[in-house]
């Protein structure tokens, strides 16, 4: 309690950190964790869609703003562009390549979509080259604030500290309330839960399973939208992040959204602690806590054992 | 007379010997036309960069500068009257990736030389596999400095200078511009670059200045896209000084996020590396801070050699590819200036000939040849001598992006490792006496 009395400003400044992290990560792992939970597909092309998403966002801001569009713009422009890439990739990817793939091997799956996620990275080089891309202008629209510590004050961008998690938490509320209360959300559980059943039912389990990848591919693009007004675009941005993202959904349990929001928090406040105590170990607490998740349960936090079928 | 009878004729075991001799000409490792001396028709240089991943920031301006220079040679009419030809490989799938790739380049494409690698890790896996295939190698851009003090190789060098003088001209030129500095924190990327460098920066400060407090030691991971804990914790702890060594994407976005949270105004950083991102980050990188081109070169040197040899290399990279080249294709320059004077001289020493392979090593041992700016020389121990550019950001209107001014040029004997030592213990006997005798500061001028 000493210590926590003593250092209670850096645990709150830790938490501030932590949270915005847990945010960014959120909005990738989720998309990857509804994709699972319908097509039972692990796409690892998930993180090349992160990417494309930052890029096209960059690309269409920088050239809005070359028109001379305001900075405000910048941000239904993340959204928009997301959208965008979403609707362009995800019914082609799905209906091209992961529904031919849906009844084989999951080592086979694994592969295809890992040779579609290099197919992708060589197309973002072809398109972008390998200088690092920046779009910034919606986070310097919105400017700092100073958050106090002690007698100082400790600035931060209220992209970081508004629009990440308020992003991340609208996208939870809305998945949330479109699976268990819309219809559409509920043949998305039925295809999830049992696909024979829901066909059997009157689903059309094809579309269902489309619909769910375009939403997915959009939340992986809107990740990516999101990010780029703070880090540089760079050739092999994808790979880092879909790394982490399967962290977070093998701690989640696989098909889990909300257990999606509470991993990437454990994850994001785990690795924001680290730097703060022990910082040399801020590139392993990711994978310790999965570690130590997956040695409890192994089917992840919020994930339900099955019975293996023979 | 005897034999004259059997003129024009072979016994059974003359056939042999020669069959026997052709086998094993055979067996030999690399045998290239070069290794029996004979003029090739082209000069095939095998050149390892990156060209995917992260690093390819660097790669592919390398990879462009070395076409550009390629066929401004072969216009000129090749070195020694042959033309040159590039045949690139990448580094991005890794050091076993590589190695096969040095072994397919010497074995099966048959190049007479290669140049290797960004990478320290690829390079110190190329440098044995230079004297196995006694194959002449130039190690063109990794900064490892254990490379020749951990061991001798006949036929790698470097064509440029290494961590050591890179570090620790940086940390000079800080103690000449801010004395007074009592705290340092380090955002370093967390592999053996980030980790290395840092190592020669805090041995050369606990000589140099003792006493200065590390605030904090951060190693983010390599590749991070996010660093507002690094940047939270740096800014409540206030340090002087903060040191990072991180390029490419990484050190773009921790310049950015640092900017955007003024952590620019409460620390001064000396960034090493940092002038490989000027032309990216444009105004979010202020004035005052600390930044090292890896080498004697940026493309408005201060006093460089050859005025007219820069601009005309700088102008014809930027009409071509867009942008001012940065370190990575200086260093590409140097490896293929040094390409062509090696030649040059082992062709003159063998009399208009041509030479074998290691006849053509043994011409890079105390080459000296010019560099964009200055001049570079091949010490006996294979490594070059560079001097080390320094300077610090200042906001010019012909310019959309930083430039550098008060910039220190380091000569090359003062800030490398002699010959026969390690960094790590030379380091130790630096005494504050050498930041007194630093050449002076040179202004920008546009």
């Amino acid at each position: 309690m000493a210590w926590l009395s003593e250092n209670g400003i850096l645990v709150g400044l830790a938490l501030l950190d932590g949270l915005s992290y847990a945010a960014a990560v959120f909005m990738v792992a989720v998309g990857l964790n509804l994709v699972f939970g319908v097509l039972r597909v692990l796409n690892v092309a998930h993180g090349s869609l992160y990417a494309i998403g930052g890029y096209a966002a960059a690309s269409i801001g920088l050239f809005a703003a070359s028109l001379g569009a305001p900075p405000w713009l910048g941000l239904p422009i993340l959204l928009a562009a997301a959208v965008l890439v979403g609707v362009a990739l995800g019914p082609v990817i799905e209906r091209l390549l992961l529904r031919r793939m849906q009844d084989r091997e999951p080592v086979l799956q694994l592969l295809v979509t890992f040779a579609l996620f290099m197919i992708l990275e060589d197309l973002q080089k072809l398109v972008w080259g390998v200088q690092p891309v920046v779009f910034d202008a919606p986070l310097k629209w919105l400017g700092t604030v100073d958050v106090p510590f002690g007698t100082d004050v400790i600035p931060f961008t209220a992209y970081q500290l508004y629009v990440l998690p308020g992003v991340a938490l609208a996208t939870l509320a809305i998945l949330a309330y479109v699976l268990r209360y819309t219809l559409t959300g509920r043949m998305v559980v039925a295809v999830t839960v049992d696909r024979e059943a829901a066909r059997a039912m009157g689903i059309d389990a094809a579309k269902v399973t489309m619909l769910t990848f375009t939403v997915g591919a959009a939340l992986a693009a809107l990740g990516g939208a999101l990010a780029a007004p703070t880090v540089s675009l760079v050739p092999g941005v994808g790979a880092s992040t879909i790394v982490l993202s399967f962290a977070v959904v093998a701690t989640a349990g696989l098909g889990q959204i909300e257990g999606a929001a509470v991993a990437a928090l454990l994850i994001g406040l785990g690795r924001s602690f680290a730097v703060y105590v022990a910082p040399e170990f801020e590139v392993v607490v990711p994978y310790a806590i999965m570690v130590a998740v997956l040695l409890f349960r192994p089917q992840g936090l919020f994930g339900v054992a099955e019975t293996r079928r023979i | 007379m005897a034999g004259t009878g059997r003129a024009g004729m072979v016994t059974r075991r003359e056939a042999l010997i020669g069959a026997g001799a052709a086998g094993a000409s055979l067996m030999l490792p690399g045998g290239s036309p070069l290794a029996q001396g004979a003029k090739p028709a082209e000069i095939k240089v095998g050149i390892a960069t990156y060209l995917s991943g992260p690093a390819s920031v660097f790669g592919v301006p390398g990879r462009q500068t070395a076409e550009m220079l390629f066929d401004e040679i072969n216009a000129a009419g090749g070195i020694a009257g042959i033309k040159v030809r590039p045949i690139f490989v990448d580094e991005g799938p890794g050091v076993d990736h590589v190695v096969g790739e040095y072994r397919r380049l010497v074995q099966s494409e048959g190049v007479h030389l290669i140049f290797a690698a960004i990478s320290s890790a690829d390079c110190i896996a190329c440098a044995p596999l230079s004297d196995e295939l006694k194959r002449p190698t130039l190690l063109w851009d990794c900064g490892t400095q254990r490379i020749f003090e951990d061991n001798r190789y006949s036929y790698a060098f470097r064509t440029q200078a290494n961590a050591t003088p890179e570090i620790l001209s940086a940390l000079l030129y800080l103690l000449k511009v801010k004395p007074d500095f009592k705290s340092i924190a380090v955002i370093n990327q967390d592999y053996a670059w980030g980790r290395d460098s840092w190592d020669i920066f805090r041995t050369a400060m606990n000589t140099l200045k003792p006493g200065v407090k590390v605030s904090a030691e951060l190693f983010p991971r390599f590749g991070a896209t996010d660093f507002s804990t690094e940047i939270t914790r740096v800014l409540a702890l206030r340090p002087d000084v903060v040191l990072s060594t991180s390029w490419g994407g990484d050190l773009d976005a921790l310049i950015r996020q640092a900017s955007d949270r003024k952590l620019f105004e409460r620390s001064t950083f000396v960034m090493p590396l940092a002038e490989s991102s000027l032309q990216r980050v444009g105004k979010a990188l202020p004035a005052g801070h600390i930044v090292g081109a890896r080498g004697d070169h940026w493309f408005l040197h201060p006093s460089p050699a050859d005025p007219e040899r820069l601009k005309r290399f700088s102008d014809t990279y930027k009409a071509k590819y867009n942008a001012w080249p940065i370190y990575p294709c200086f260093h590409m320059a140097q490896a293929v200036s040094a390409m062509k004077a090696g030649i040059e001289k082992a062709v003159a020493a063998k009399g208009g000939g041509w030479p074998s392979d290691a006849e053509l090593a043994a011409a890079f041992k105390g080459l000296e040849f010019p560099s964009p700016t200055a001049s570079v020389r091949i010490r006996e121990d294979g490594q070059g001598l560079e001097n080390q550019l320094i300077g610090t950001t200042m906001h010019s209107e012909k310019y959309p992006f930083p430039v550098l001014t008060d910039m220190i040029v380091f000569p090359a004997e003062t800030v490398t490792t002699p010959v026969g030592q390690k960094s790590a213990d030379w380091l130790k006997t630096l005494t504050p006496d050498m930041v007194g005798k630093l050449p002076q500061a040179q202004a920008f001028k546009s």
